[in-house]
């Protein structure tokens, strides 16, 4: 179907609004989708005719989803996405060639399709990781089919166009490589340094994210923008304390002293209880979860900085404060800490700025970690 | 002529599940289950602070996401004898009960139906007789023919792309599928709906635990989860009725959905109550208080032991009787490993003998896999819907009594079906329907709490750690989805000596011990006939029944003696 791919005010062409109908979807539904997507990738209303447009097209690029050291919370997570919801994803939107957790085949059948795959689809499938991969011991920690999750990830991920880590394990090393890291669990980046790694960290990470940046790429045909720790800005671009819908009981100086008291039932701000959403870059206020029934700490419980590096270490105790300070000036020190954090972190990931088909020329490539001032 | 064969990897589970069997004159003669992964966040656990334990333990799983919170708080809990508002226990029921609700409709329509269900046999359906069926068995209002022959026509595009994606290399066509085609369909188009539906009824999680996968409002002492009427930012009128609706959008969905189809499947695989039985003894904790007396005998879901299919003599369960053994799993105990070990006074020492990556086959009569090998007074011991079902129905639990009578009744089968793959796939199909019966009672109470003033959700008296003994001790238990759960914990100075969980799969999946005696998952697959060994499809049915989860089955236990990190707590 061709169609203009932009309009000033972002209206969709009738015949794109007529084709979905016939699938049951009403207008207004999808114009509501439309507008809901754009605005979590941050894009202006005129690209919205673009994104309709790349729906329409029959383009699913082959995926293959990997799970190693992980808990399936970002396949749940998965599950529950709801723009596109899974199924639409696996029968309209993608290829899914193989993911262990909910594909038919099994053992040698299975192993069969994730191989056949990769070479069909040589340099053009998008490569899923969740779950860490443990390097310790030669990787004996973690087989699939015999063969180990190290070995696995180099084939699959070193001849995929993209990669996708999905959740903290993948992006980061998450659970497997808190301290003392007893399997060598390192993340994706780490055990293949040359694939082209897109992290979508969180514990699991945001189902929204994921469609979000899986219908980026199908629209534009490349992937999001990212920061230094190879994260899109759409999605991790601002403290959780930016945006947090308790911002002003902070700035007011009301908080909740104890679970259950006052102030707690009342919506007060939760950093005396251990609150990280200071130190935190990810969208958990705007996005919310669960088809935006709510997050954390609308639910009453503190952030656990679950999108940054190495969270199991630098985060907990959970419920003590971050360092305090008189008045209101955990501001500049939740800027040195979050610094801190993602100076230290940028040093354990080694150079970052990987080289991309899709980056290459690409305006956006000159983004790298830019701390608001 | 003998045959062995390998699947690896078990697909449509949790985890990494590898399953060796050996097979001769068309049947399984010996059989090893073997987990390949391993995280050891035990190991990571160990000095953190107790009140933290529970964000860690629920990354065991991000299936049975809800179940390490509440059995790791318990065991805190147990340890520093904090006794939670009434409040706290109905939300943790509602959440409980939801997370079992939602989990088994996965496992039935997303992990174990394509064992059962032939998709491609679905396109050669009558949606007009596939409608007629639908109306047949259920009050289901989605039941047109126009809406069969809708999903007919997606599934039919999709397969006509060429590019059959997670359908893909699935054993279609295979002799042991036995569905009429108007089945396969009417299965299909609810695998659909079930997704859908699924994604729904969790936002309960959300609204009382902030999200799903891993909620958050999980603590020690209660939740974080606010209770107050006259509150925009707590459980106030307005949230009550949402969960009340999503509640009574799953209770229907079970009732009309769910169990008609389960009955209707399952009559055409009657043979498979003869089949998968496995060791006859089993576990199960109990759960779902139903009073905040804090008595075992309040759970809804009664506790007790049952060896050699004894429905006549139920036993107490004692958690001190419980051991693992490791004689044939990656580890090593320093008293030898041919000891149990009781989870209090458990050892931690990976020691991976197994072949270098890649490989073809273990060495099965050595150390084949990273679970261990629980055992009951030396037992294999079977957990999970099928012992909590046959325990309750064995002690006269009048509910699951009629439920289960109901459809033994439908199929036609008498009580000792129920030890078979269809057996444990019907007992899932139960205890679903109860707890999503059960739910609307506890949101009732704990409305009526809320409507007298009681608002209490989290009792703090023992939250600062200044206030705990300088040593504790305690076991949490809970009935997950897939089975009975022990937390086991060790507090010194304020900081975890010692952490210990024995899950559901664990029990089920785990290798044989020193006296030779295989796992639930092994004994299981003895005497399963296999058609054709290079298309195992009868392996993953029996499997599959379990419901397995892997991720949560691996974990390694600290020693006491090692040397602990103090934790400083502000």
């Amino acid at each position: 179907m061709k169609v203009d791919e932009t309009s000033p005010d972002g209206t969709l062409p009738e015949a794109i609004l007529q084709a979905w109908e016939a699938r049951g979807v009403g207008r207004r539904d999808f114009i509501k989708y439309c507008t809901a997507l754009a605005a979590t990738l941050a894009l202006p209303p005129a690209l919205i005719p673009r994104l309709a447009a790349a729906m329409e097209a029959d383009n699913r690029p082959p995926v293959i989803w990997l799970e190693f050291q992980g808990c399936t919370g970002d396949t749940e997570a998965l599950l529950r996405a709801n723009q596109p919801t899974v199924a639409e994803l696996i029968l309209d939107r993608l290829s899914v060639e193989y993911h262990e957790t909910i594909m038919a085949a099994a053992g040698a059948q299975a192993e069969e399709a994730k191989w056949a795959a990769v070479e069909k689809y040589k340099g053009q499938y998008i490569a899923v990781v969740e779950g860490s991969i443990p390097a310790g011991d030669g990787g004996v920690y973690c087989c699939v089919g015999g063969d180990s999750a190290l070995n696995i990830v180099r084939k699959v991920c070193g001849n995929a166009a993209a990669t996708i880590a999905v959740g903290n394990c993948a992006s980061f090393g998450g659970i497997p490589a808190a301290a003392p890291n007893p399997t060598g669990a390192i993340s994706v980046q780490q055990a293949v340094p040359g694939a082209t790694v897109i992290n979508l960290p969180g514990c699991p990470l945001n189902a929204d994210n994921l469609t979000a940046t899986i219908v980026h790429y199908l629209t534009f045909g490349r992937l999001p923008a990212v920061d230094g720790l190879n994260r899109p800005f759409f999605a991790y671009g601002k403290r959780i304390h930016d945006n947090c819908e308790r911002r002003s009981h902070f700035d007011a100086g009301q908080y909740a002293e104890a679970f259950g008291d006052d102030g707690h039932r009342r919506g007060h701000c939760l950093y005396k209880l251990g609150c990280k959403g200071p130190e935190t870059f990810h969208n958990c206020p705007t996005v919310r979860y669960n088809e935006g029934q709510s997050w954390p700490v609308m639910a009453g419980h503190g952030c656990i900085g679950c999108a940054e590096p190495h969270f199991w270490d630098t985060m907990t105790p959970f419920y003590r404060r971050l360092p305090a300070v008189p008045g209101f000036g955990v501001e500049a020190t939740a800027d040195k800490i979050g610094l801190g954090l993602a100076a230290a972190t940028a040093l354990a990931f080694g150079a970052h700025g990987v080289a991309s088909a899709f980056r290459k020329g690409d305006a956006m490539e000159s983004d790298k970690v830019k701390k608001e001032e | 002529m003998s045959k062995k064969i390998v699947v690896d990897p078990v697909t449509r589970i949790e985890g990494h599940l590898r399953i060796e069997a050996q097979v001769e004159g068309g049947k399984i003669v010996n059989a090893w289950s073997s987990s390949t992964a391993f995280r050891g966040i035990e190991t990571i656990l160990k000095g953190r602070d107790p009140r933290d334990a529970h964000h860690f333990t629920q990354r065991f799983c991000g299936v049975c996401t809800t179940v390490h919170s509440i059995a790791s708080i318990r065991c805190v809990e147990d340890a520093l004898k904090i006794q939670i508002p009434d409040n706290a226990r109905l939300i943790r029921n509602l959440i409980m009960a939801i997370q079992s609700v939602q989990d088994h409709v996965i496992h039935f329509y997303h992990l174990h139906a394509l064992d059962w269900v032939d998709i491609t046999s679905a396109l050669k359906a009558d949606p007009a007789a596939t409608a007629r069926l639908a109306q047949s068995i259920s009050e289901w209002p989605q039941a047109s023919a126009t809406y069969f022959k809708t999903n007919q026509e997606r599934i039919a595009a999709f397969v006509g792309t060429g590019r059959l994606g997670p359908f893909a290399n699935g054993y279609w066509g295979h002799s042991a599928y036995r569905l009429p085609a108007e089945a396969n369909l009417m299965a299909v188009a609810h695998y659909l709906e079930a997704l859908e539906w699924q994604k729904d009824i969790i936002r309960i999680h959300a609204i009382l635990g902030s999200k799903n996968p891993h909620p958050q409002t999980f603590l020690v002492g209660g939740m974080a989860i606010p209770v107050d009427p006259d509150s925009q930012n707590a459980i106030n009128a307005d949230k009550l009725a949402l969960i009340g609706k999503l509640l009574k959008k799953a209770r229907v969905f079970v009732e009309q959905v769910y169990i008609p189809d389960l009955l209707a499947v399952a009559s055409f695989y009657k043979e498979w109550a003869g089949i998968g039985g496995g060791v006859g003894n089993f576990l199960t904790y109990g759960d779902f208080p139903m009073d905040n007396s804090g008595s075992l005998e309040s759970n809804y879901f009664p506790r007790g032991v049952i060896l050699g299919r004894d429905l006549a003599n139920v036993m107490p369960m004692d958690e001190e009787k419980i051991t693992e053994y490791v004689t044939h799993s990656w580890y090593s105990y320093s008293g030898g490993d041919g000891k149990g070990l009781h989870p209090y006074d458990g050892e931690t020492s990976h020691n991976y003998t197994g072949p270098r990556p890649p490989y073809d086959f273990l060495d099965t009569d050595d150390k084949y896999s990273w679970v261990k090998a629980p055992r009951y007074m030396d037992q294999p011991m079977e957990v999970g819907p099928l012992a909590r079902m046959v325990v309750a129905y064995a002690r006269g639990h009048k509910e699951v009594q009629e439920t289960v009578n109901f459809v033994l009744g439908k199929l036609g089968v008498g009580p000792e079906a129920l030890f078979s793959t269809l057996g444990r796939t019907a007992a899932r199909g139960i205890e679903t329907l109860l707890l999503a019966q059960k739910s609307e009672l506890w949101l009732q109470q704990l409305t009526d709490n809320m409507g007298r003033g009681i608002l209490a959700v989290h009792n703090g008296e023992r939250w600062d750690p200044a206030t705990w003994p300088k040593e504790s001790r305690g076991f949490g238990y809970h009935e997950a989805p897939r089975g009975a759960l022990g937390h086991w914990i060790r507090i010194e100075n304020g900081a975890i000596a010692n952490f210990q969980a024995v899950v559901p799969s664990t029990w089920n999946a785990g290798p044989r011990d020193p006296m030779g005696q295989m796992g639930p998952y092994e004994a299981a697959l003895i005497g399963t006939p296999v058609a054709d060994p290079g298309k195992p499809l009868e392996i993953l049915r029996t499997i599959h029944s379990f419901d397995p989860c892997l991720a949560c089955a691996v974990h390694v236990l600290d020693g006491r003696g090692t040397e602990m990190v103090q934790v400083k707590v502000l």
